[in-house]
């Protein structure tokens, strides 16, 4: 390939993981690794996690592997525009580099409530700036309020209360975790919230939210109103796509790109929480996913691609949340599955298994204390990428190991 | 001064299987391979303080329960993203159906 190099446009999960990808494939070109924050890559699951673990940044890598490796990381510079037809990439900063291939890896931002932005009480959780302020509330002893029982909702919730906050949790559907959990287990998670304080409220809507110099005010459709010290709105992401419309690639719910994670310019690829994929162990259904692990391995796939090969990504879905000292584990996607059977495998720990009406397994989730459930989900995994039929008796039974089954 | 430490009976542990063991403060995870050997590493992922024990074993390679992380227990050499460390290894030998660490 030219001399033009490799640029990747984001230095997140997908965004470093691919940049190291390339090299560990012997690619001898340049590579260029440009971030908007003003830190090394750190990881993000630990912002929104209690304990030791939300008091450090963790990098995602060593600053010293940039140099080892030969990838020159531009941190704190923007992005600004993409001109395919001249392979240009515009910083603002005002440089303009050249690609042989360009990887945007622009991750996912905060979806905003409508009309209310972000100041010292009103919160959103992304970066670790957010995760300071707001962890700055919950050494106070006044009320944090977070609207919206999504994963970040929950982690944040049970990490206001193990800092010892109040905390009250508002979510407009009828329970938590609407979305890619099955209600049996998110009541689990909700009954633990409720049994470590947090006061949490389900079913209702919020109207109206009112910054002022002594606190949020947040009014509910019924007309009544609540005072609370802080306010965190953790109501989902959406894709960081304004680079790639401006450039005229296509947008479907992120940056749409084929299973080689190419867009709809063949020299520029998409990776992570800012590309919907065909999700190929499901048909081929477009999926956007915001998960760690898969902003990793499309990280992965897309430099193979980029340097040439025509890699498809096939993993299956994979995601967890810590909650306290409860995992939850989620392999695969349950959407079109017809019957769910249960492996108890402690009074704790739980697996259900999602099967479609074949008796194909298309889901499994866990809940349990630390790493129960790890081992069957892994395994769970597993046997849904290879379309298994797996004997149902044999799911339900704990005794019998599920490594059998492969 | 190395010690040699009695672990379990090799039964306790099964085919291309993992187990905990503590001792003197310390955690270690105690492998059983497919073809028949024993392995013995720290007990802790090296990306964080997760007990390996839960994870799976296939072949060489125990997978962390976290995230997935990879490492050969028998080298301890970590296989990549997200786990870059490599987990510290300790002998193993099996006497008169026992399993024995050395440590120290
Ligand atoms: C608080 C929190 C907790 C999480 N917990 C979990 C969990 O427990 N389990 C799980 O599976 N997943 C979790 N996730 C999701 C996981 O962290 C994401 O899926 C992952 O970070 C996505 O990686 P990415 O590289 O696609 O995007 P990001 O990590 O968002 O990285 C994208 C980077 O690109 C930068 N960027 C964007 N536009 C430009 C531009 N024009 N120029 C330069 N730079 C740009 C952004 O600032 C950002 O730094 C969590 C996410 C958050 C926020
Ligand atoms: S804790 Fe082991 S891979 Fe993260």
């Amino acid at each position: 390939m030219g001399d033009k190099g490799m640029v990747i446009v984001g230095a997140g999960e997908a965004g470093v993981r691919a940049a190291f990808a390339l090299r560990e494939r012997g690619y001898q070109g340049t590579v260029t690794l440009i971030g908007d924050e003003p830190h090394l890559p750190y990881e993000r699951p630990p912002l929104s996690k209690g304990g030791e673990e939300a008091e450090t940044v963790r990098a995602i890598v060593a600053n010293e592997r940039f140099a080892e490796a030969g990838i020159t990381f531009l941190r704190g510079h923007r992005a600004i525009s993409v001109d395919p037809a001249r392979h240009a990439l515009l910083l603002e900063a005002g440089e303009t580099l050249s690609y042989e291939r360009l990887l945007l890896a622009t991750g996912a931002a905060p979806r905003p409530f409508p009309g209310i932005g972000t100041s010292d009480r009103i919160h959103v959780l992304r970066t670790v700036e957010d995760a300071s302020a707001i962890r700055r509330h919950m050494r106070g002893d006044g009320r944090l309020a977070i609207l919206g029982g999504g994963f970040i909702g929950l982690e944040l919730a049970a990490m206001g209360r193990k800092l010892g906050t109040a905390v009250t949790l508002f979510e407009a559907q009828p329970r938590v975790l609407m979305r890619g959990v099955p209600e049996k287990l998110a009541l689990a998670l909700q009954a633990r919230h409720a049994a470590e304080g947090v006061e949490l409220l389900c079913g209702v809507g919020i109207e109206t939210i009112a910054d002022g110099e002594s606190g949020v005010t947040i009014g509910f459709a019924d007309g009544r109103q609540i005072k609370v010290d802080a306010l965190v709105v953790g109501i989902g992401a959406q894709p960081n796509t304004r680079l790639a419309a401006e450039a005229g690639l296509a947008i479907d719910n992120g940056i749409a790109v084929d299973r080689h994670l190419a867009t709809s310019d063949r020299h520029i690829f998409a990776a992570g929480d800012c590309c919907s994929f065909p999700v190929t162990a499901y048909g081929g259904r477009r999926v956007r996913l915001e998960s760690w692990r898969n902003a990793q391995e499309q990280g992965s796939v897309a430099a193979a691609n980029m340097l040439g090969e025509a890699a498809s990504f096939d993993a299956v879905p994979w995601f967890w949340s810590d909650q306290y000292d409860l995992t939850l584990q989620v392999a695969g996607l349950s959407d079109g599955a017809t019957s769910t059977i249960g492996r108890t495998l402690s009074p704790e720990a739980e697996i259900l298994f999602h099967l479609d009406a074949d008796g194909r397994l298309l889901a499994a989730s866990g809940l349990g204390p630390g790493g129960a459930v790890a081992r069957d989900i892994r395994l769970a995994e597993m046997l849904i990428a290879r379309g298994t039929r797996p004997d149902r008796a044999a799911l339900a039974d704990p005794s019998v190991k599920l490594k059998s089954l492969l | 001064m190395s010690t040699w430490i009695d672990v379990c009976d090799k039964d306790e542990i099964d085919e291309e299987d993992v187990i905990r063991f503590d001792h003197d403060g310390k955690s270690y995870a105690i492998y059983r391979s497919p073809e028949d050997s024993f392995h013995a590493t720290d007990g802790h992922c090296t990306h964080e303080n997760v007990h390996l024990a839960d994870g799976l074993v296939m072949d060489d390679i125990i997978e962390c329960p976290k995230h997935n992380g990879r490492f050969n227990y028998k080298t301890g050499q970590a296989k990549g993203a997200p786990v870059c460390v490599n987990l510290k290894t300790y002998a193993v030998k099996v006497d008169g159906g026992r399993v024995f660490i050395q440590v120290g």
